[in-house]
């Protein structure tokens, strides 16, 4: 029952405090999501396109930011670009002491950064796997190159690349507990300072783990749905 | 840059050996949880299935870094029970409670792997060791798990690979792996070259490990490569 109570909204329960952490989670998700995907595609079309530097860009890119911690990654992104953006602004204007980079803004990017590099090889894989067929009858149709891309071949990249990238939007939502360790208010960090304030580490990360695990699930479900929406049209051939 | 390495590096090759040495013990504890997890996910009978189902789902689930909490700071909570018990000396351990998360944690995703690849095992081999009288001991030993084995390898593989980066978090309950030594050397040099060093170092052990993984792949369908090689060579006779 007093453990009820410890998850109450108000002054007596940390569930609005928890409540809120959860909002800049689903945020920072919701806004890495559009980032990565945008990367992700262009780097798709990278390495698949007919330039060799091109596509020595993509490989270099995807391998790098595949092959480094969630963590690491983070951590550059937020103290290097904080670094960088400190000099940049003494350049310009040297009497301003220190700007604070913001670490919302740290995590975006770099969620959005290695959501785009595994996103990449989804796309580049539904990409290729589309019958050539259907740009040809584009070409015939006198298209050009985007209205191609925009009517031909983006909704069947969506329909083929959605289970790989549901299961990175999966991803990407667990890694944004990540962003608690540069000090951002995720649900994470309301968690942390819950424990700090009632000394209930277990019940507490329990009750995020519990949360976390819901959204997951929630999320696997809705996917599941989409997809056979996507996928309504399709005779699978049996 | 070089003054940086002189001055840290000894300090990251150690964080680089304790990132290993994680990694390791837990992928291949997780191994030997998977295989009877696996069995028990393929079971027909609902009670045996169903908590198994729990554990992978919650695993893969939930943010690593939140099991981790959840079992270092978390415990601290049974701090008496555990004192009673005798367990507290392993509990308050942050390297014991990584890896006892990592070990859970991959053993959640290993058994999902390794359930697939038993699913696809080819019902005819199987039918035809039953055929022989094998029992089931023997065509699991002999028949489904080394076909289950093969098929699961390469993803296997990336599990380890995902486990080395996701173990970065360990540093958080200040475990000193590499990623750990990097933002203790960070917070007292504030030089950002340090961070690419130890980026270079991690893609230097995966991209190590991925070429080992793909001979060992190759060892292990060695078969199949001098099927086709064979098969080519026909062909070509043939034309």
């Amino acid at each position: 029952m007093e453990n009820l109570v410890l998850l109450s909204i108000g002054d007596q329960g940390w569930g609005d405090e928890l409540l809120a952490g959860l909002m800049i989670t689903l945020m920072l998700a919701l806004l890495a999501l559009p980032v990565g995907l945008f990367i992700g595609t262009s780097v798709a079309a990278l390495s698949i396109s007919s330039s060799r530097i091109g596509r020595l860009f993509a490989l270099f890119y995807t391998t790098l930011i595949r092959g480094l911690p969630e963590l690491l990654t983070l951590f550059i992104i937020y103290h290097g670009v904080g670094l960088l953006l400190n000099q940049v602004v003494k350049w310009f204007s040297p009497n301003v002491k220190y700007v604070e980079f913001s670490p919302f803004l740290a995590g975006v990017i770099a969620l959005g950064l290695v959501f785009s590099s595994y996103a990449a090889e989804v796309i580049r894989g539904a990409w290729q796997a589309m019958d050539k067929g259907q740009k040809e009858a584009g070409i015939a149709l006198a298209m050009n190159r985007w209205l191609i891309f925009w009517f031909v071949e983006r909704p069947q990249i969506i329909r083929l690349a959605l289970p790989g990238l549901g299961n990175l939007w999966i991803n990407l939502l667990k890694d944004t507990a990540l962003v608690s360790v540069i000090a951002l208010d995720d649900l994470m960090r309301a968690a942390n300072i819950a424990v700090g304030a009632t000394k209930k580490p277990f019940f507490f990360y329990l009750s995020v783990c519990l949360l976390y695990w819901l959204i997951c699930v929630l999320c696997e479900r809705v996917l599941f749905k989409m997809e056979t929406r996507l996928n309504r049209g399709i005779h699978t051939g049996r | 840059m070089l003054a940086i390495i002189e001055r840290f590096g000894p300090m990251l090759i150690d964080g680089a050996l304790i990132t290993l040495k994680i990694t390791a013990i837990s992928v291949t504890l997780a191994a030997m949880l998977a295989l009877p997890l696996s069995l028990l996910r393929i079971q027909a009978s609902k009670k045996l299935r169903w908590p198994v189902q729990m554990f992978i789902s919650f695993f893969r689930g939930t943010p690593l870094i939140a099991q981790l909490f959840l079992l270092y700071y978390g415990t601290g909570q049974f701090r008496p029970v555990l004192m009673e018990l005798g367990l507290w000396g392993f509990f308050r351990d942050p390297l014991n409670c990584a890896l006892l998360t990592f070990t859970l944690n991959s053993a959640a995703y290993q058994t999902e792997i390794l359930r697939g690849a038993l699913q696809s095992v080819d019902r005819r081999s199987i039918e035809a060791g039953r055929a022989m009288g094998m029992p089931n001991l023997l065509l699991y030993r002999h028949i489904v798990l080394p076909l289950a084995y093969r098929t699961a390898f390469p993803a296997l593989g990336n599990e380890a690979i995902l486990m080395l980066k996701g173990g970065a978090v360990a540093s958080v309950i200040t475990v000193m792996d590499l990623m750990g030594q990097t933002r203790r050397a960070f917070s007292q040099s504030f030089d950002i070259s340090l961070y690419l060093v130890a980026a270079l170092m991690y893609l230097t052990i995966s991209i190590v490990f991925v070429v080992l993984w793909r001979y060992a792949e190759r060892y292990l369908n060695r078969h199949r490569i001098l099927q086709q090689r064979r098969r080519s060579s026909r062909s070509t006779i043939l034309n």
